[in-house]
């Protein structure tokens, strides 16, 4: 099987997963159930469809094999004379759903609303998501996440039979509960993209890339909701974040922060990508956070140097966003700011009001910042200080020792 | 977020777990047991393993040709890690929950303590922008 046959397989795959797992639950009405029953019609097709050449019409085939297994899984079932006569009452009751495109689209995004439910916790949202929508296997989950399989697909299972249990419709949410679920489904491609944005931990051959599976899901919701400008500021600011993913980390893993990497090894077809999402989002004047996360990703990635970084831009970015969102980590990002432009003792004092903040209390990212401006100051060992205090209460690895050897720098300078 | 629960035992505890009568011992075993099958019901665990007895412990050094040096275990270590869990949690509250009810096992009357569970974050955390 040469690998371009295989590869545009998994992607028609992957495409098509949430559209059919969207026409079986409508069919069958059993989240669960329908769930498992696609994942297996999809590990079919992977094998059978490069073997013996696509069918004629893959999302039929799809629909096909897995309301098959549906069946087979009904008439085993203990308790399926019940389930028999609830499903025949269905069958009747239910028209066969038109394939057309927008009915399938809105599949995709029902599917996304209903993994994405507030009632699940992160990380079941989280495995749910890559599960039923991206069409990921548990396996290829767990590995994302180091984790054993049996224990990914027990959490799958789990957020399964409590949306099964929620009886959450099967359905596009109402007006107004739409905005709180679509920050909610935003949140958690956040959250998926930012776990894969540099590997913690394991061997990166083994990771499935997370970064590009949220960028894909992302893509695709932006698609189905291409007037929404704060999917499109999303969508923006992966682009514009995983564009430097090549110059983060050196041939060891250690970490290079902006103003240190090789602008050479940025994605510029990605960085033009961004740019235009969030230049066309945000003229629409609903300004969210999101768009300008992407726009201050924005202005760092139009720099040819870090010295050519329009720090007031940035400045100004953040000070919007701040207000838009409570948030002591934007302060923190604005006090980098509000150094590189008035000097860094405007942005210790800006610190110090953070001390009290109890949601930063022991949180690394202080003790960082604080290093850094110290360190600008010409305050070497106060910085050496709260550099090895960041480097204390990190929990990521190479950002500890990239935060040892800064403090094992300053020390050694003459 | 990945922790790590560490529980230690005092240096003759594995003697010790040894002469405990039957019922006890099987209570013990019999409550790790349904411990480790709950965690992989709700989908946390990662790994967990019981260590065997620390007399058969070895200190081990490369000596100067790289082959290595062994050494017994030195006398003044007072307790040992008889075993541990790695669980995936979405809290450190829920890693603190689950290391008290480690702690619960099942001990006979006359034992007069309660073992500490030692809670270690695993560097497995995301990244953040320097």
């Amino acid at each position: 099987m040469s690998q371009a046959i295989h590869d545009a397989t998994e992607h028609l795959i992957r495409e098509l997963a949430p559209q059919v797992l969207g026409s079986v639950i409508r069919r069958y009405r059993d989240f669960p159930a329908a769930e498992d029953a696609v994942q297996e019609a999809l590990i079919a097709a992977s094998i059978e469809w490069p073997r013996d050449g696509l069918p004629v019409n893959p999302r039929g085939w799809l629909i096909q094999v897995a309301s098959r297994r549906m069946i087979d899984q009904l008439r085993s079932d203990i308790a399926r004379r019940n389930r028999e006569t609830a499903v025949a009452a269905e069958t009747e009751q239910v028209a066969m759903p038109a394939y057309g495109d927008a009915a399938c689209q809105d599949d995709t995004l029902i599917l996304l609303f209903m993994c994405c439910h507030p009632a699940l916790s992160q990380s079941s949202a989280i495995a749910l998501t890559l599960r039923a929508v991206g069409g990921l296997t548990t396996a290829e989950i767990a590995s994302a996440f180091l984790v054993p399989e049996a224990t990914m697909a027990q959490r799958i299972s789990r957020a399964k039979q409590s949306i099964g249990t929620s009886g959450v419709p099967f359905g596009l949410p109402t007006d107004l509960e739409r905005a709180e679920r679509l920050r909610a489904v935003l949140h958690v491609l956040y959250l998926i993209f930012n776990e894969g944005y540099t590997s913690s931990g394991g061997s990166q051959l083994q990771r499935t890339d997370l970064s590009t599976e949220a960028i894909r899901l992302t893509r695709a919701l932006h698609q189905l909701l291409a007037r929404d400008p704060e999917v499109a500021g999303l969508l923006a600011l992966m682009l514009l974040t995983d564009a430097r993913r090549d110059a983060r980390s050196g041939p060891a893993g250690e970490l290079i922060p902006l103003p240190q990497q090789d602008r050479g090894k940025w994605n510029r077809a990605q960085i033009a990508e961004g740019i235009a999402l969030v230049s066309q989002a945000l003229p629409q004047g609903a300004v969210g956070p999101y768009q300008l996360q992407a726009a201050i990703a924005a202005v760092h990635d139009e720099a040819a140097r870090a010295d050519d970084t329009d720090w007031p831009q940035i400045l100004a970015l953040y000070s919007v966003l701040e207000r838009l969102s409570d948030n002591p980590l934007i302060t923190l990002n604005r006090a980098i700011a509000v150094a590189m432009v008035h000097g860094p003792d405007a942005g210790l004092k800006l610190l110090h009001a953070l001390d009290s903040d109890e949601r930063l209390a022991g949180n690394h990212r202080l003790d960082a910042t604080r290093a850094h401006l110290l360190e600008m100051a010409g305050d070497h060992p106060a910085a050496i200080e709260h550099y090895r205090t960041a480097a204390a209460r990190t929990t990521n690895l190479a950002e500890r020792n990239y935060l040892i050897t800064q403090a094992a720098r300053l020390r050694e300078l003459p | 977020m990945k922790y790590m629960l560490m529980m230690n035992c005092p240096r003759n505890g594995y003697d010790t777990f040894g002469s405990w009568p039957q019922k006890d011992i099987q209570a013990h075993i019999g409550f790790m047991g349904e411990l480790n099958k709950s965690l992989k019901e709700s989908g946390q665990f990662v790994a967990a393993e019981g260590l065997a007895d620390p007399k058969q412990a070895k200190l081990v050094r490369a000596g100067k040709d790289g082959q290595p040096v062994t050494d017994g275990v030195f006398p003044e270590s007072k307790e040992f890690l008889a075993g541990f869990w790695i669980v995936d949690v979405d809290s450190p509250e829920q890693a603190y929950a689950l290391a008290a009810r480690v702690t619960t096992a099942p001990v006979p009357k006359d034992v007069g303590f309660q073992m500490w569970v030692e809670v270690r974050q695993v560097m497995s955390g995301p990244p953040t922008d320097l």
